[in-house]
């Protein structure tokens, strides 16, 4: 291959600490070998070979992947030949190296001439009859044919998992610093546990090298503040939250929506104290819409608000764990939910919008479609299925959702505030076949659940309800009385979306917490992707 | 192995209980925090504590929420009025 890219300067130490600047203003061979690749051993004696004929007139330098290896070699060949330590690899990545041995034949001012990789014979017979040409040195003698003519190599140790992440993120500038904390022989899982780290599953731990890969995802800072996070108004950096997605078993390319759902949970608006610390069972249902769901492979079909989707499990998860690490919300401490739920752990879904005979969740509330949008809502930490199979009219669908609403807090509670109720895709379709609106949607779900005053009453059957006091009722009249309470107080907190699977007549609905300015709103933002 | 500290780095600033003098003089701030039947209990509490403590001046505060931590100027407004608070949660 012949090229005249300028190739990066670099400068390294050899093998005795003496610094090698590239490039040298001579003729220069580049000779990247790592000493556990058996075709850079095959090729090393051709290396020195090079350097003892050529090395008075031109610059043969050999550049080792790691320092012991390095030091191994040079006593197995005796080599003479410069090694120097590249154990960082920061010229491998910046030669975007894949194969070692890459050998390199570079002009007076670093431009490349020549370059291949693995072994050939031929390439080597040319490379040293091109070697003579240029220093008009007598060429040395090699015994050809204890040779092979060809051997593939082996992978750069710069392209090797963790470390090419690493490398590319060192590359940009992100730099770590945050306390590290050295585990020393300790099984590092256990670790996590003893220092309580995690929600009582193991969690992957946060090692520099993961972290600066889930760094990757983001074009923020890491030391970028993104919230103060409640309780303990903790400073929730890019770095901490993506230590916490490495433990949740977050991909780089879900920490935008981590990060997303983190600005969100952290507003005013949603109350993130109140919802970690409430007796009520309630957690941040996360909800995504956008073109990121099937860029990041969300689930949003069969199973949405189940398991098994690494993405919705562990964005989820990377959210709690960054509450409980960074804000310093822990069970029986200051999350005090009296039964708590299994939602806890993690409830993060997508809106299947393709299949929604509606306009998606996000372009509802001001969004582009084409913008990816989290959702956060304070909602009970798991969802209740609403059955109806035998519904053919949205009137009768949308009176039996009604009725399973009824049932969110407690039946005589009326006059509540936000719900999510996740349309299932046969529901859907029912309600769409008489064209139903959103609106029309809420509007019969208001009509359904409205019930007399006199039935929602604390009462000596069911002491809970709407209380007297808070209508500014002492006696009521009996036109009062049968004044009707719709479940909601407005159409609007019944948020809805579509997901589920394509077979199965059964919606769900999340329950709210305390609901508006007094309590937890819904927040969405935007996710800004790499 | 080393890990990134996942958690706040922060040294939680200590924070010691006020001196307990054994009795209540002065002025007592009972905060109801709005949960429902709070003034039930606020009430029984000023009820026992004018019985109880004839002389002492009682104050009445309210969280406008109890989901919320209580407002910074509600909590020095109390700091200043009162020399003892008792909070009442109920339900």
């Amino acid at each position: 291959m012949t090229t005249s890219q300028t190739l990066p300067a670099f400068a390294l130490k050899d093998s005795v600490g003496a610094e090698r600047k590239f490039p040298t203003g001579r003729h220069a061979l580049l000779c990247f070998v790592k000493e556990d690749c058996p075709t850079c051993q095959l090729t090393i004696p051709l290396i020195e070979a090079a350097h003892r004929a050529f090395g008075a007139q031109l610059d043969v330098l050999a550049i080792g992947q790691d320092t012991e290896g390095n030091a191994k070699l040079i006593e197995k060949y005796r080599l003479t030949t410069p090694l120097l330590d590249d154990s960082a690899l920061k010229v491998s990545f910046a030669y975007d190296l894949d194969i070692v041995p890459t050998i390199i034949l570079c002009g007076p001012d670093g431009n490349e001439l020549r370059r291949f990789y693995g072994f050939d014979k031929g390439d080597w017979q040319g490379l040293i009859a091109e070697l003579g040409l240029i220093t008009a040195a007598a060429t040395p003698k090699i015994d050809w044919t204890a040779y092979p003519d060809q051997r593939p190599g082996c992978g750069s140790k710069s392209v090797e998992p963790e470390i090419a992440e690493r490398l590319e993120a060192e590359a940009r500038g992100d730099k770590l610093t945050a306390r590290q904390i050295e585990i020393g022989a300790e099984d590092p899982f256990e670790f996590m546990f003893e220092r309580g780290l995690t929600d009582g599953l193991p969690v992957i731990p946060p090692t520099p090298e993961r972290v600066m890969r889930m760094l990757i995802g983001t074009r923020r800072d890491p030391r970028e503040v993104i919230a103060a996070l409640p309780p303990n108004m903790g400073p929730a950096t890019v770095e901490k939250i993506a230590a916490n997605a490495v433990m949740a078993g977050c991909r780089p390319e879900y920490l935008p929506v981590v990060i997303a759902a983190m600005e969100a949970i952290a507003t005013p608006d949603f109350n993130a104290h109140g919802i970690m610390s409430t007796t009520w069972g309630a957690t941040p249902v996360i909800v995504v819409n956008g073109p990121i769901r099937e860029r990041i492979g969300m689930n949003m079909g069969m199973m949405a608000l189940g398991y098994g989707n690494r993405a919705n499990a562990t964005i989820g998860r990377a959210v709690k764990l960054t509450l409980r690490n960074v804000g310093g919300a822990r069970p029986g401490d200051i999350e005090r939910s009296t039964l708590g739920a299994i939602g806890k752990f993690t409830t993060c879904f997508a809106e299947w919008e393709e299949r929604s005979p509606w306009e998606p969740m996000h372009v509802e509330r001001g969004f582009k479609k084409n913008e990816s949008v989290v959702t956060v809502f304070g909602l009970e930490a798991g969802s209740r299925q609403i059955a109806d199979q035998t519904s053919r009219t949205a009137h009768a669908l949308c009176g039996s959702l009604g009725l399973g609403l009824e049932a969110c807090w407690h039946p005589k509670q009326h006059g509540t505030g936000e719900v999510l109720l996740v349309v299932c895709p046969e529901h859907a379709d029912t309600i769409w076949r008489d064209r139903w609106s959103k609106a029309q949607v809420r509007a019969r779900i208001q009509q359904v659940t409205s019930r007399p005053l006199r039935e929602l009453i604390p009462n000596a059957e069911s002491g809970e309800g709407v209380p007297l006091k808070a209508l500014g009722l002492v006696n009521p009249t009996p036109e009062q009385l049968e004044q009707r309470i719709p479940k909601f107080r407005k159409p609007e907190n019944i948020n809805m979306m579509v997901a589920g699977g394509e077979a199965g007549k059964f919606s769900a609905v999340f329950a709210g917490w305390v609901s508006g300015p007094m309590g937890s709103s819904s927040v969405s933002r935007k996710i800004e992707e790499v | 192995m080393r890990i990134v500290d996942p958690t706040d780095e922060r040294v939680p600033i200590k924070r010691s209980l006020a001196k307990r003098s054994g009795t209540i003089s002065g002025s007592v701030a009972l905060l109801d925090i709005s949960k429902p039947r709070g003034d039930v209990l606020i009430e029984q509490i000023a009820a026992r504590l004018r019985e109880e403590i004839p002389g002492v001046e009682i104050h009445r505060y309210r969280k406008p929420t109890f989901t919320k931590p209580a407002p910074e100027e509600l909590r020095r407004q109390i700091a200043k009025e009162s020399d003892f608070v008792i909070e009442a949660l109920a339900d």
